[in-house]
């Protein structure tokens, strides 16, 4: 391994000024398409799986529900950087392409739905089942129970896991960087990596430790303010 | 009128089935106050849910005036489920949405229009007390007004059969009371039935006015509260009327008897009957517990006496029931 360098100040500089604004615009770009995505996929998936339960409020076939529980299970335990590469011919097929930052949201979204129905899945199972048995008894039907009492009432549980999947995704741009992805970690990749920039690289991550603070401090706030319970 | 049949229900648990409910009849009138009183496991839980059907009995029916709820398809349940509220030992208000909210609730699940929801809320709201609690959240209230919001919730349907689950279980003696008053007052009002499931023996004398004594999934004993509660026959029924003062009572010494005698009203209750027995009939009774208590807004004093023997017990009985607001038996001591 050759001698850990710096380049000169100014020379790194130039590229930190004149590529991270693009990178942190791909990186979030990126990020909060395939959150979006992986929400619109996830989130009923999620329900199904607790409301689809032989108890549940929406009883689906016993097999249907395993088979659900299989395929998410199979999806998260793929390594991302292997599934980046496995899905390559399903992202031509959609994208026409199999590079940049539009070719990158198809694996992260491949990889963050069963992720996100499976944070749907742990923040339903918190409501209280008496509330569910309040809405039958006033005559709630089954799609009324799941949209407006457990839904409704875990929206504060749900902020606190959305945030948590938008980060854990955010981290995934930055890996598919290494594959033809673009944003923060491909600056990082290319000069940190294959050009020994030093600087770069480190400017790349503190951007990103940043997005991830933002993130997570907005997601908290709003999850603190959408709760009603403590007053 | 509601009218259980031959109702049981039985659950499979891992560790085998459990009979929660044996072969259970009752029949609830229109504007009664019934109440369903048994310690806990006896099996009233799953009777108030089988009454709306959020538990299918294994055997028996519910009829509702006259028409069966287990035949019903679950639309027409849900719209049956729409006169026949409930209300929880824990509130089960929502969170996450302001008192007025939960009280339109219910009539937002039956669809009416949210502007028509609201005015009918705010009158509800009125009626249980808590004009200016329309904004709050159900975290900012006590568990007394929280039980108010739930009751107002479960009236904005029009419901014409009010179920409490152990409404007042969770709040403290003098809450209780006030809730009871509540209900009283609506029972009044709106002409509704109410079913009240509960363990506490003061809520059945506070305010119902039949009583159903439930034990180990059956139920023992059945009446208006007064004959039921001043002259208990089962085992079960005096357990709960004489949680003290008659279980706690040293056993007998041999060959001596037991009575225990109910005075319902006034005049009985300020003779000095005992005195007078003694003088009379020669009998020394002794006494080995006595009460008062207010049921259904009438004092009843009980008493438990023990004399010599055999003789005398027949004598005594005989003397004592001669006023006919007495009510005189004799009691097993256990050993």
């Amino acid at each position: 391994m050759p001698e850990l360098h710096f380049e000169p100040i100014a020379e790194t500089w130039r590229i930190i000024s004149g590529e991270c604004p693009f990178a942190i615009w791909e990186t979030l770009y990126a990020t909060i398409l395939a959150t979006a995505l992986a929400i619109v996929i996830g989130l009923p998936l999620g329900v199904l799986l607790v409301a689809g339960e032989q108890d549940g409020v929406l009883p689906l076939p016993k097999w249907l529900l395993h088979a659900l529980n299989v395929l998410i299970n199979i999806l998260r335990s793929i390594p991302f950087i292997i599934l980046m590469i496995l899905v390559i011919p399903l992202t031509r097929l959609l994208i026409g392409k199999a590079y940049g930052t539009m070719a990158s949201v198809v694996p992260l979204v491949i990889a963050a739905f069963p992720f996100v129905a499976r944070l749907v899945e742990s923040s339903l199972r918190e409501v209280n089942p008496s509330l569910i048995e309040m809405a039958q008894s006033l005559g709630a039907t089954p799609f009324q129970i799941i949209t407006k009492v457990m839904l409704r009432e875990s929206v504060p549980s749900l902020i606190s896991n959305f945030t948590i999947a938008i980060t854990t995704i955010l981290g995934y741009t930055a890996m598919s960087g290494a594959v033809g992805g673009g944003g923060l970690g491909k600056l990082a990749i290319t000069y940190g990596y294959n050009r020994y920039m030093y600087g770069v690289m480190a400017a790349s991550v503190v951007l990103l430790v940043v997005l991830v603070q933002l993130f997570q401090m907005l997601g908290t706030r709003f999850a603190a303010k959408a709760d009603k319970r403590q007053r | 009128m509601i009218s259980i049949q031959g109702l049981s229900k039985t659950f499979r648990t891992s560790d085998g089935t459990v009979e929660a409910l044996k072969n259970v009849s009752l029949t609830v009138n229109d504007g009664d106050i019934y109440g369903i009183i048994g310690m806990s496991g006896a099996g009233k839980s799953t009777l108030v849910r089988c009454i709306n059907l959020l538990e299918r009995p294994t055997e028996g029916t519910v009829l509702i005036d006259g028409r069966g709820l287990c035949s019903l398809t679950e639309p027409e349940l849900r719209k049956v489920r729409r006169r026949i509220s409930m209300i929880f030992q824990s509130f089960n208000l929502l969170a996450q949405r302001t008192c007025l909210k939960n009280i339109c609730f219910p009539l937002e699940l039956a669809g009416v229009k949210s502007r028509d929801a609201e005015i009918r809320a705010r009158e509800l709201l009125a009626l249980v007390g808590l004009p200016d609690k329309a904004d709050a959240y159900p975290a900012q209230l006590s568990g007394g007004q929280q039980q108010r919001i739930a009751i107002a919730r479960a009236l904005a349907t029009d419901p014409k059969v009010l179920l409490c689950d152990e409404a007042t279980s969770a709040l403290d003696p003098k809450t209780t009371h006030d809730i009871l008053s509540l209900l009283r007052d609506l029972h009044n009002k709106l002409g509704l039935t109410v079913i009240l499931i509960t363990h506490q023996m003061s809520v059945v004398e506070e305010i119902c006015s039949r009583v159903a004594i439930l034990d180990n999934g059956s139920v023992v004993e059945e009446g208006p509260v007064e004959e039921v509660f001043s002259a208990p026959k089962s085992e079960a029924a005096r357990r709960l009327v004489f949680p003290d003062g008659y279980d706690t009572l040293p056993s007998a010494s041999e060959g001596k008897r037991r009575i225990r005698i109910v005075f319902r009203g006034y005049s009985t209750t300020t003779t000095p009957l005992i005195a007078r027995m003694a003088i009379e009939e020669k009998i020394l009774a002794n006494i080995l517990a006595a009460s008062i208590k207010t049921i259904s807004e009438k004092e009843y004093g009980s008493m438990v006496l023990e004399v010599a023997d055999a003789d005398e017990l027949e004598r005594a009985l005989h003397y004592l029931s001669a006023d006919p607001e007495i009510v005189a038996e004799e009691v097993e001591s256990r050993a």
